[in-house]
């Protein structure tokens, strides 16, 4: 018992919980961007699905893992088209709509792998890239700056959307679209565009977190990513719709999830008990729940509300 | 009066057939779809959609094999009709049917002795009191704390999964498969005492059927002839005026998810009983056991406007559908997940045409109201459902032959 106690299991556990918490961060700072503009994507779940099957088909076909990475943006950007039509042109209610692309995506990733792939075939997954000098600081540098590339592009993307949401023209037209899109029209701002654009960029995002995922574990299989999509949502809420937010919940879901693992590997839960183990996260989220459930103020005041010009 | 309520009765018929054509529409328009993509992994669309038809409604086998497929639909999409018109979106029927499933299991273990007649409706109560407290929960935390219950009914699907997972695997494990070694997370055969009974000779037609039909009726019987199920649906129609008027709102919200929620637990007990083993069994994750009922329920009550009474037929579609895709995968090789990856566009169809359908709901409702000028020559009050304008998406979701808003307005 001791032994796992060490330093060593710690800089790993730590380590492969930052990794771990890059699908999540992606999914969540795309669903951060779409709910800034008023939008609800419930759909993140089966963009993930779709975007991880076909990188991993696609990295099953290429050998090449950039390939992978930019079919998974790919395919989540051609649903951010769907999405964007449906919930901004037809402006359907958006929670019902999210749920029928997750189904959609559920249905069609599971029934495009047995047809395509049919046995589940390993494929490459990423490399390391240790950064120069960082990584050879002893512990923090196994911890933080040995990993690969995505995981830095997600912790970059953290700054990068706060800037674009803060300090932009576009950000501000995200967030007047997102609080009151009556005054933003007024004054010109095109809110259906607006939205459309936080759509495709989200959407991209969740198609790429679910590469992310397929290639991290190099398989692909049925419901792969087992509602990571929606914690991903959960993590908006608990992140208060702010990118240093949702970075905070999803790095606590890495750890989380990796210190689970760790003591499944150990030896240390065992057997039946071990669902308890995979519980905690649900667990943990609807805790967050209720803790940032008094902070409403932080919410976009037109969130899932259609803009109809004039009412 | 009595003539402005038939009135108003006829151009909610009317309006709703329009609804339900759209809905057709967007049955076929995803059928297209599915064909176009069987066509594309090699497969002949027209065969297995024969097999499909012939699978799900072919023979008396085939039609009940559907109704017993339509049965947790049904609960659960009704569960939906009546959480919907509170205005609370419950997403977690997984867990809820494993919830009452649970409990319902666990009941049956305990006192198998009691005769059918008694253990019967005691396992089923107790599987509506397992939904109940799954529903229930959601529903407090959005009444009393303002958790979004979206997030919170989803995560406690995934809290249910595991539970049903680590029952199963400790203290719910049939004894048999300990001494043998085997370890198959599953119960002993349950109680003969509480077996449901197959109502026509050699189909799967069984009690829970008939139950599921029950609570349908039940629920309109709740939404549109009870005061308390009035005073749900004014808090889905405006959470403000409720209030204003003195309706306890945060007791009717969590009323909603609760029925919603021991709807689901219902179709736990009735999956358990009515299954073929008689036991209960996990394969790790939710599906094995739910079918998914509790997303494709969404699917049916959606399609059946929202209505418990129309959400019957629809289920049935739907629950055939499934049984159909299970013959089309027999016969052309094509997985029965083409049918839930279709389900999801359906639902994505049946919200976008909302916009087209109200259009369509106004210009049937004046056209119905220009017969009945020709016919009594009464001067009608205006119809123009203003609703519809003010608060598009929650006017669509509550669309209905008796919308929330005007019917208010209709009530001294």
């Amino acid at each position: 018992m001791t032994d796992f106690i060490t330093v060593t299991f710690t800089v790993a556990t730590f380590a492969s919980g930052v990794r771990l918490a890059t699908p999540y961060l992606l999914a969540a700072l795309g669903e951060t961007l779409g709910q800034r503009s008023g939008v609800l994507n419930l759909g993140v779940d089966g963009v993930m699905l779709l975007g991880a099957f076909f990188s991993y088909w696609a990295v099953l076909q290429t050998d090449s893992i950039a390939v992978g990475l930019l079919v998974g943006i790919g395919v989540g950007l051609l649903l951010g088209v769907v999405y964007a039509t449906v919930t901004v042109v037809f402006r359907a209610e958006q929670g019902i709509s999210g749920i029928g692309i997750f189904l959609f995506g559920l249905g069609m990733s599971a029934l495009l792998f047995e047809e395509w792939v049919g046995t589940p075939r390993p494929i490459s997954s990423f490399d390391k890239l240790a950064i120069p000098l960082l990584s050879d600081i002893p512990k923090i540098g196994d911890m933080f700056f040995n990993h690969n590339l995505l995981v830095y592009v997600s912790m970059l993307l953290v700054p990068g959307l706060t800037l674009l949401v803060n300090r932009t023209t576009f950000g501000l037209n995200v967030r007047a679209v997102g609080e009151t899109p009556e005054a933003a029209d007024s004054l010109g701002v095109s809110v259906a565009r607006t939205r459309a654009i936080c759509i495709l960029i989200g959407n991209g995002l969740a198609g790429l977190a679910g590469a992310a995922l397929a290639i991290e574990i190099g398989i692909f299989q049925h419901n792969l990513t087992n509602q990571i999509g929606f914690i991903a949502i959960a993590l908006v809420y608990f992140g208060a719709w702010r990118p240093t937010g949702v970075v905070a919940g999803s790095l606590l879901y890495g750890l989380v999830t990796s210190t689970v693992n760790q003591w499944k590997t150990a030896g240390l839960v065992t057997g039946a008990a071990s669902s308890f183990t995979t519980m905690a996260p649900a667990l943990l989220t609807i805790v967050a729940l209720v803790v940032i459930a008094r902070r409403t103020a932080a919410q976009p005041a037109a969130l899932t509300l259609p803009f109809v010009r004039g009412h | 009066m009595l003539a402005g309520r038939r009135a108003r009765s006829r151009r909610a018929t009317l309006a709703r057939l329009g609804g339900i054509s759209v809905g057709g529409s967007a049955v076929i328009l995803a059928l297209l779809i599915g064909a176009a993509m069987i066509l594309g992994l090699g497969a002949n669309p027209l065969e297995g959609y024969g097999e499909l038809l012939k699978g799900a409604f072919g023979g008396t086998e085939e039609l009940a094999e559907s109704a017993a497929k339509a049965m947790p639909l049904l609960f659960v999409g009704t569960g939906i009709c009546v959480a919907f018109r509170a205005k609370v979106i419950n997403i977690g029927g997984e867990g809820q049917i494993i919830a009452g499933g649970l409990l319902s299991t666990m009941t049956a273990l305990a006192v198998p002795d009691l005769p059918a007649i008694v253990l019967i409706p005691v396992v089923l109560f107790m599987g509506l009191v397992g939904g109940a407290i799954w529903g229930g929960i959601p529903g407090a935390l959005k009444a009393y704390l303002g958790v979004n219950e979206i997030l919170s009914t989803i995560m406690l699907n995934l809290v249910a999964v595991q539970l049903f997972n680590y029952l199963l695997r400790a203290p719910l494990m049939d004894p048999k498969q300990i001494e043998l070694g085997t370890r198959i997370p599953q119960t002993k055969r349950l109680s003969e005492n509480a077996d449901l009974p197959i109502l026509i000779e050699g189909t799967r037609f069984h009690l829970g059927v008939v139950v599921a039909l029950i609570a349908a009726a039940v629920a309109w019987f709740f939404l549109w002839r009870t005061t308390t199920g009035y005073r749900v649906r004014a808090v889905g129609a405006s959470a403000p005026a409720a209030r204003y008027a003195g309706m306890p709102v945060k007791r009717m919200t969590m009323l909603a998810l609760t029925i919603s929620g021991a709807l689901g637990g219902l179709a736990g007990a009735c999956l358990v009983f009515g299954s073929e083993t008689h036991r209960l069994q996990t394969e790790g994750f939710a599906t094995g056991f739910t079918g998914s009922a509790g997303f494709n329920g969404i699917v049916a009550a959606l399609f059946g406007g929202l209505h418990p009474l129309f959400t019957i037929p629809s289920s049935f579609l739907f629950g055939g559908l499934l049984v159909g895709a299970n013959a089309m995968q027999r016969v052309i090789q094509i997985p029965v997940d083409l049918v839930i990856g279709l389900n999801g566009l359906i639902v994505v169809f049946v919200v976008s045409s909302n916009t087209l359908r109200e259009r369509l709901s106004r210009y049937m409702s004046i056209a119905g109201e220009a017969a009945e000028h020709e016919e009594a020559g009464a001067h009608p009050a205006p119809v123009v459902d203003e609703a519809g304008t003010t608060e598009p998406a929650d006017a669509d979701a509550l669309d209905g032959d008796d919308d929330p808003v005007r019917t208010l307005e209709s009530e001294p």
